[in-house]
């Protein structure tokens, strides 16, 4: 009999609609295969079959249709499901079971899709390796000794393991397409605005942006085209259609696509196997009929101090909301210390090293005396990257880049020294400070570990993105992880 | 650029109402030096003076809604995940010194 965790989403829904399977059985199916390798993988927070199978006995019971109906997804912890934890890596908000949905969820539920549980991550995003939860790190389904990525390294590593064939991730500096590409998965960032943030636990709230994780191009497609289009309820949601990203994941043309290379984002520093595979994968687009060149974005250069200091500073202010009030924890409430002795002591307790040292750095960024220097500074190097944007816009049509410099590091390589850990966003961050959609897309492996390529397109152009990304698809068939530590 | 002492430290987290012991002070201390002299390499953008900053992906301005009622969160659901209610309220601890 076939496995049902190996199919893609697609072959999933037609496994279902011609009756080969129900939308129970593949949903126990997964149930099935969390319960055997999460104990090693660690991608989940939290499982619900029981909701789980109800809404995969709606699907059979013909209550609820579409393309992905009946279809298992993974979702970011960071993301509100109504009664179901939600702790966004923390344990600030442990035990909180958010009182509504986050439009995001809505609509997966919605599109029958069965929301097997909420996956690991770094605490409020933070991170590029998930060993920032608070409940332990997540393991690289190539190599349990490695990171999965991060911050969303729960939803790639359960992706990579075939635990759910569809993942919501969250990008706020690369943290869909880092774990994407460290996993040797899809992973697709929206354009800003793209996808509600409507239920999206904030972390940097003009930097975030939900998107799709699969293992195919077209289930990224399908998914994307779920989960995106206007909310009233975000007041930063672009009222447009969405872009045509089925039609261009089933075209997988790139003729005539003009693709340029950053400059910027390659050389030193590069592991000369990334740069031997994305090398390798652009030359298979030129033989499919894009027109490849080099195209210079000089501000591309600064895009990671600008980053660490408006992400922090954003972060510094939204995380204000944990007061122990409203939701989460409280600590020290003796009837004796004063609010803002409480307060202090439950942030200090409830919030873990990255966490406080972002929040510090924001704060430090917003004083009175170093504001102009430093977040004033760092808006205007915004503008500037998004000029060279617009600039590669009028010779290219999309631009290429490593998704990171590196393949997936051991667990704890990088945990003392946090300027090491934030240079893995090297190549993801200029696209979220300019707002465009970006994709990670698997090219190969090097030393045994997958490598992927960015696509970065024009803000809201992310049929380019699938477009590239089928491409390389057809010409590049992904490799698959060979999993020997299930046996062991 | 800058040296950051653990005063400074000890400053900003009484700023961001974050209790930090003695061990967190002295490790922040350090690291922030690290990482505000690596981010600092933005003033070296010298082409930023007379551009205008970004503080968002999307030029939007005013967004407004119909001033209609739409279904929201119950009271019992707006309570639901605080650490302390009392009365339909959330308790918060004193907020005022003794004295006042």
């Amino acid at each position: 009999m076939t496995d049902l965790t190996r199919l893609s989403a697609v072959q999933t829904r037609e496994a279902i609609t011609s009756g080969s399977a129900s939308a129970v059985e593949v949903t126990q199916a997964h149930l099935d295969r969390i319960a055997a390798v999460d104990g090693l993988v660690h991608a989940f927070l939290h499982v619900d079959a029981e909701g789980a199978l109800a809404q995969a006995a709606r699907v059979d019971a013909g209550e609820l249709t579409g393309p992905l109906a009946g279809v298992p997804l993974a979702l970011k912890d960071v993301i509100c499901q109504e009664g179901i934890p939600t702790t966004v890596g923390s344990r600030i908000l442990e035990g909180w079971r958010p009182p509504y949905d986050a439009t995001v969820t809505a609509r997966l539920k919605a599109a029958g899709i069965v929301i097997l549980g909420k996956t690991n991550m770094d605490e409020f995003a933070m991170g590029s390796s998930t060993e920032h939860s608070a409940y332990g790190p997540t393991h690289n389904p190539w190599d349990l000794t490695r990171i999965p990525g991060g911050s969303g390294g729960g939803s790639s590593a359960a992706v990579a393991s075939y635990q759910a064939p569809l993942a919501i991730g969250t990008d706020t500096g690369g943290s869909i397409r880092q774990p994407a590409g460290v996993t040797g998965t899809v992973g697709v960032k929206p354009t800003y605005g793209g996808v509600s943030r409507y239920g999206l636990v904030a972390f940097s709230s003009s930097l975030d942006q939900a998107g799709p994780c699969a293992r195919t191009v077209l289930d990224a497609a399908l998914l994307h085209e779920v989960i995106a289009g206007y909310d009233p309820r975000d007041s930063t949601s672009i009222n447009a259609p969405v872009p045509p990203v089925v039609a261009a994941a089933r075209e997988a043309s790139v003729k005539g696509l003009r693709i340029g290379v950053v400059r910027e984002l390659q050389g030193d520093g590069y592991e000369p196997g990334v740069t031997a595979r994305f090398e390798e994968a652009v030359a298979l687009l030129r033989e499919a009929g894009a027109v490849v060149s080099e195209v210079s974005c000089p501000h591309f250069n600064y895009a990671l101090p600008a980053y660490y200091l408006i992400a922090p500073a954003e972060a510094s202010s939204n995380l204000a909301r944990f007061d122990a009030v409203r939701y989460g924890l409280r600590v020290g409430d003796d009837g004796e210390r004063s609010l803002e002795e409480v307060t202090a002591l439950t942030r200090g307790q409830g919030f873990g090293a990255e966490v406080k040292r972002r929040i510090i750095l924001g704060t430090y960024a917003l004083s009175s005396g170093y504001y102009d220097a430093y977040y004033g500074q760092a808006q205007k190097v915004r503008t500037l990257i998004s000029r060279d944007f617009a600039a590669a816009w009028s010779q290219v049509d999309v631009l290429v880049a490593p998704t990171c410099p590196t393949v997936a590091f051991p667990l704890g390589a990088k945990l003392e020294d946090p300027l090491a850990m934030y240079k893995q966003d090297i190549c993801s961050i200029p696209a979220n400070l300019y707002g465009g959609p970006a994709a990670s897309f698997p090219v190969g492996l090097s030393e045994g570990l997958p490598v992927g390529l960015q696509v970065m397109a024009p803000t809201m152009r992310e049929d380019l993105l699938y477009q590239v990304g089928g491409a390389l698809e057809v010409a590049l068939p992904p490799a698959a992880p060979s999993l020997d530590w299930e046996s062991k | 650029m800058p040296e950051i002492t653990r005063e400074e430290v000890a400053h900003l987290a009484r700023l961001a109402r974050l209790a930090l012991d003695d061990l967190e002070l002295d490790a922040l201390a350090g690291q922030l030096d690290v990482i505000l002299g690596a981010v600092a390499q933005i003033s070296e953008v010298t082409d930023a003076s007379d551009v205008p900053p970004t503080s968002h992906a999307v030029p939007l301005e005013n967004v407004t809604r119909p001033d209609v009622v739409m279904p929201s969160l119950t009271l019992q659901q707006a309570l639901s995940g605080a650490p302390a209610t009392e009365g339909g309220r959330f308790r918060v601890p004193r907020i005022l010194d003794d004295e006042a």
